[in-house]
């Protein structure tokens, strides 16, 4: 047994901001769901699956992802899941429900925002909450954890780390047609570091935002991609793996979920043209690039990547929807896709996307 | 383009009490997953992937904490998915399980569902006022009291409809070791002498607030054959979403729940639900929810559904047995409410409900709903395949 439709990503739509304060979740969705949907060439009503994915503990409310139902139009009522988790896996929910056959197509969505609260103290919620938890180590100081570690093994530098971040400002510049001159490495090396050994670079920003995605079946994939003189972004495979929590019962400097998801999803095939990579700390695209055996001239986080816009339970998301607008308009044949969640990269998703007929 | 066939293998549940002291969230999920494995004689090793899922995280205080819980539930090197759609969700995510091996990806499927309502306070989390959001109102009661109160009105029910599903459920519940509430003695009377809490809803008339959890293994048609343990097989699945507010709509009869009936019927060749089920485990968290959905389910005519509870149809003995296990009444881990439905309905066609098991049970509906009456899962589990 092994699943046997073809399935591909024929549109996607995102909105990022450093903090949004006038609209709310519903209201930040709406457009980008609409342009989704309308960039997919599928009526609405004719979706056949819906799912998202989001925190609640972001607003500090219990059912945040029910309102957000509003931004989606769920009249006459639709079929419809959630999970509690980077919108990446809700695709991959979507992918499996398409796999089942009981529809042949489905808009996915992710969305958080940052700006209500604090994510790095949120986020220490997820630690284990009888032996961890209690001693209220923030996100950034649990990352740094994990570049030491890398840095111990390695024998990289600080100057690794911060290179990472400045060549993402590079590239998220580019990518938005912003005329910048960053900083040199040797300039940001002179900033203090926020838990060492990682400095403001090396941290992705509090961002709001979302995304949506719309995933088609084989030759309805086609036929709505042609419409629009685009190739659709056939995921060719995809799989996400887990690790256990606790930092002491896992080697920090490597990823073997990573690794382990890329092996099943097949990065490792072909050649990849484009990375995008849910690196929320510059040393996890050092991992990261290991366990997923990257070339070092791979082009990865084309877009910035979440060094520049890290919305959380949206970021993965918008990885899928990034490497799979760039297949989708030519610029690469090959493209892979990661998403992460938990403290040092403890559960993690790999897709690849290709531009041929899979 | 069809679906492999799914099949539960196992089904384990915990004792479920008001504080379960005894042990911590760990404890709670590992009691009903290493009863569920015993049950499909299979060990934490055989199982490909892991689907959790849980109401607000805001009940335990603890965010998606799935992540912490992996390990212990054997989840490490493996895929590992988390499910939150409201009360539903208990339903929600055996579906999103079983799609795992009718997709064809996996063969062997761990599902779990847990509420641990001690760590926390639902009463609270549910009250948060949220700006642009409607107001639960003091928790689910003040939330569902008006539609109630619109139900009664509609069918011209009688006053004590209510009070006989109380007392039907918790009986039933005493042939059932794992449940909340024991209350051998209840009758009429103690229910009506309860305090008031949402009109018309009283104390004896509401679920309890329970720490617990639920858990399955499900299996593909090639694992379930070679099982030792009559399996029960997954006939249809389904699930609706509509939005909380809007002027059409009617949160007493709604849409997403007739529309969810019609689809899983279809799938497992229902026509008539009251003959075609010998028995239903569904989602009646507060006493007036049995009638209610007796008719959204199509078991009643419309405004007929309160006449099947009073002639005692839906009791233990009646022709179509509703909540034989005690239900959402006697029990209510709320993430693992409706996954205990679904776990229950199997149960009951692998002629595996111990004490409460009614007699030659073929075919059964397990039943979830969640938000305002506005997410719904549903399946049907039968002795023989799809």
């Amino acid at each position: 047994m092994a699943p046997t439709r073809d399935v591909a990503v024929v549109s996607y739509a995102s909105w990022t901001s450093p903090a949004e304060l006038q609209r709310n979740e519903v209201e930040m969705l709406m457009p980008v769901v609409a342009e989704a949907v309308a960039d997919s060439g599928l009526p609405r009503e004719e979706i056949g699956f819906t799912v998202s994915g989001s925190c609640d503990y972001l607003i500090g409310a219990p059912f945040s992802f029910v309102s957000a139902l509003d931004a989606v139009g769920a009249w006459p009522p639709i079929r419809e899941s959630h999970v509690e988790m980077d919108a990446a896996w809700a695709l991959y929910e979507a992918w499996i429900q398409i796999q089942k056959g009981s529809v042949d197509s489905a808009l996915v969505y992710g969305f958080g925002k940052a700006s209500p609260g604090d994510p790095s103290e949120i986020f220490t919620l997820q630690l284990d909450p009888y032996t961890v938890g209690p001693l209220w180590p923030d996100t950034i100081s649990v990352a740094a954890l994990q570049a030491r570690a890398w840095m111990d093994r390695t024998g990289g530098t600080e100057h690794d780390l911060v290179e990472v971040g400045a060549r993402s400002l590079r590239n998220w510049a580019w990518a938005n047609g912003v005329d910048l001159e960053p900083d040199a490495v040797d300039e940001l090396l002179a900033q203090p570091t926020i838990a060492s050994p990682l400095r403001p670079g090396d941290v992705a920003p509090d961002t709001d935002g979302c995304a949506a995605i719309v995933l088609a079946a084989g030759d309805l994939a086609k036929e709505l991609a042609a419409k629009r003189e685009l190739r659709p972004a056939w995921i060719t495979g995809i799989d996400h793996r887990i690790e256990p929590q606790a930092l002491g019962f896992r080697d920090l400097s490597v990823s073997t979920s990573t690794a382990l998801a890329a092996l099943t999803a097949g990065v490792g095939d072909g050649p990849v043209d484009v990375a995008e990579l849910h690196t929320q700390f510059s040393h996890e695209e050092l991992i990261l690039r290991e366990a997923l055996g990257l070339e070092d001239g791979a082009n990865v986080n084309p877009s910035g990547g979440p060094l520049q816009a890290n919305p959380p339970m949206a970021a993965g998301l918008i990885r899928i929807g990034e490497a799979a607008a760039r297949v989708m308009d030519g610029e690469a044949g090959r493209a892979i896709a990661h998403a992460s969640s938990g403290p040092c990269l403890q559960q993690n998703l790999v897709c690849v996307l290709e531009g041929e007929d899979a | 383009m069809s679906a492999e066939r799914v099949a539960v293998v196992g089904v384990g549940q915990t004792e479920h009490r008001a504080v379960r002291a005894d042990v911590s969230m760990v404890g709670l999920v590992r009691e009903a997953a290493k009863r569920a494995l015993a049950d499909a004689e299979m060990t934490w090793t055989d199982i490909d992937a892991v689907v959790i899922g849980k109401a607000p995280d805001m009940f335990e205080g603890v965010v998606m904490p799935e992540l912490f819980l992996a390990d212990a539930l054997g989840a490490a090197g493996k895929p590992m998915l988390r499910v939150h759609t409201a009360g539903s969700v208990g339903g929600s995510t055996a579906i999103v399980a079983a799609g795992l091996v009718q997709s064809g990806v996996h063969e062997r499927v761990l599902t779990v569902a847990f509420e641990k309502q001690s760590e926390s306070d639902a009463m609270w989390a549910l009250t948060v006022p949220t700006p642009f959001q409607a107001p639960l109102v003091a928790g689910a009661g003040g939330y569902f009291a008006p539609l109630i109160r619109a139900y009664m009105q509609r069918a011209g029910a009688p006053a004590d409809i209510g009070m006989m599903v109380a007392v039907k459920d918790r009986l039933n519940a005493i042939r059932n070791p794992y449940a909340h509430l024991k209350l051998p003695d209840i009758d009429m009377q103690m229910v009506e002498e309860s305090p008031m809490l949402w009109e018309p809803l009283r104390y004896l008339e509401t679920c309890p607030s329970s720490d617990g959890a639920c858990a399955m293994v499900l299996a593909s048609e090639r694992v379930a054959d070679a099982a030792s343990r009559p399996p029960a097989w997954v006939q249809g699945t389904a699930w609706r979403s509509e939005p909380t507010l809007f002027a059409r709509r009617d949160q007493v009869n709604p849409q997403a729940g007739l529309d969810c009936a019609a689809d899983v019927y279809r799938q497992a060749g229902i026509t008539n639900p009251r003959e075609d089920f010998d028995c239903a485990e569904v989602y009646v968290p507060f006493s007036w929810y049995e009638p209610m959905w007796l008719e959204n389910l199509g078991f009643a005519a419309p405004g007929e559904g309160w006449k099947l509870t009073q002639s005692g149809a839906t009791a233990f003995d009646g022709d179509i047995p509703w909540n034989p296990s005690g239900g959402v009444l006697s029990s209510n881990p709320i993430g693992a409410s409706g996954m205990l439905r679904f776990a229950e309905a199997a149960n009951q066609v692998r002629g595996a409900a111990g004490e409460h098991q009614v007699e030659g049970a073929r075919r059964a509906l397990g039943h979830a709903y969640g938000g305002g009456s506005q997410f719904f899962a549903m399946w049907v589990v039968g002795a023989d395949k799809p």
